[in-house]
């Protein structure tokens, strides 16, 4: 009993929570309450059972929250929103795609046939995670973890102002480089 | 607390967060609207762990999977948006056209 009223709060403010993401004109707000719709996810994660990753959400999306609040403030033309203005397109084509995403979700919701349920949860859920991870799905793993490294070069590269191939041009031998403003001792 | 009912709740999130990344023109607010989408992934793949197959990992291997997927979007999206800014002074989706010519 106790569980439903949980799930239905936490549901409701997801729910509420990420519709007011695309309402509210101040860039804080609307990151916040994209914040407060995901703390609720996470909440979900733990009543199911999911004790590590449901922390792991919590503390990520904080963290990421607050690094996209950053960006937003230097990136929004009008992060504070104090002069009120659409910044929106094709409104009405993404709503009748969005209904209808839904409706099918929905729709294949309740009427497939899901299976029974097999088997009870592990004693330790995160136990027996970390034994998949470094196990059957060592490949998963070790995918993700080329996908974080490749992240973090492109993520450098692109965010790079100047390179190397912009200092010594494209065979890296143009000495001195070519700063718009020579560093000390001539380099 | 039911199966489908969680699983609704995954297409409500996934929907709304479909919704922002189709209709906002600004490239951060996009973001926050894939954000919304792979939150209702990992409900939906948490919910699939818990009502059918709680013996097995895989559920949860999905959720870390989502997971990852997030940060992953968060990083490159903002590093893109810093190139776009440097090179064209450019932060909204309709402006960012050059590839349609």
């Amino acid at each position: 009993m106790s569980e439903d009223i949980v799930f239905w709060v936490l549901a409701v403010l997801a729910v509420a929570a990420g519709v007011m993401v695309f309402r509210f004109d101040s860039m804080a707000r609307a990151t916040y309450a994209l914040l407060l719709s995901l703390l609720c996810v996470g909440g979900e994660v733990l009543l199911l059972g999911l004790d590590y990753l449901g922390v792991v959400i919590v503390l990520m999306m904080t963290l990421e929250m607050a690094i996209m609040a950053v960006f937003m403030v230097m990136y929004m033309m009008n992060p504070a929103g104090l002069m009120p203005m659409s910044m929106l397109h094709n409104k009405k084509g993404a709503a009748v795609i969005c209904v209808s995403v839904f409706a099918a979700l929905a729709s294949g919701v309740l009427l497939a046939r899901w299976p029974a349920r097999r088997g009870g949860p592990p004693t330790d859920p995160t136990m027996s995670l970390g034994m998949s991870l470094m196990g059957p799905q060592m490949l998963t793993m070790v995918t993700l973890g080329m996908a974080l490294f490749a992240t973090i070069v492109s993520t450098v590269v692109l965010a790079t102002r100047r390179g190397r191939y912009d200092r010594f041009g494209d065979d890296l031998r143009t000495r001195p480089a070519d700063d718009p403003v020579p560093g000390g001792g001539g380099r | 607390m039911s199966l489908d009912l969680l699983l609704l709740l995954a297409a409500a999130l996934f929907s709304i967060g479909l919704f922002g990344a189709l209709t906002q023109q600004s490239i951060v607010m996009l973001m926050m609207g894939l954000e919304l989408m792979l939150g209702g992934i990992i409900v939906g793949a948490s919910a699939i762990w818990h009502y059918i197959t709680p013996d097995t990992a895989d559920g949860q291997v999905l959720v870390v999977l989502a997971v990852t997927v997030m940060a992953v979007e968060m990083a490159v999206g903002f590093a893109v948006v810093t190139a776009l800014f440097r090179t064209r002074e450019v932060d909204m989706t309709d402006m960012a056209a050059e590839l349609r010519e």
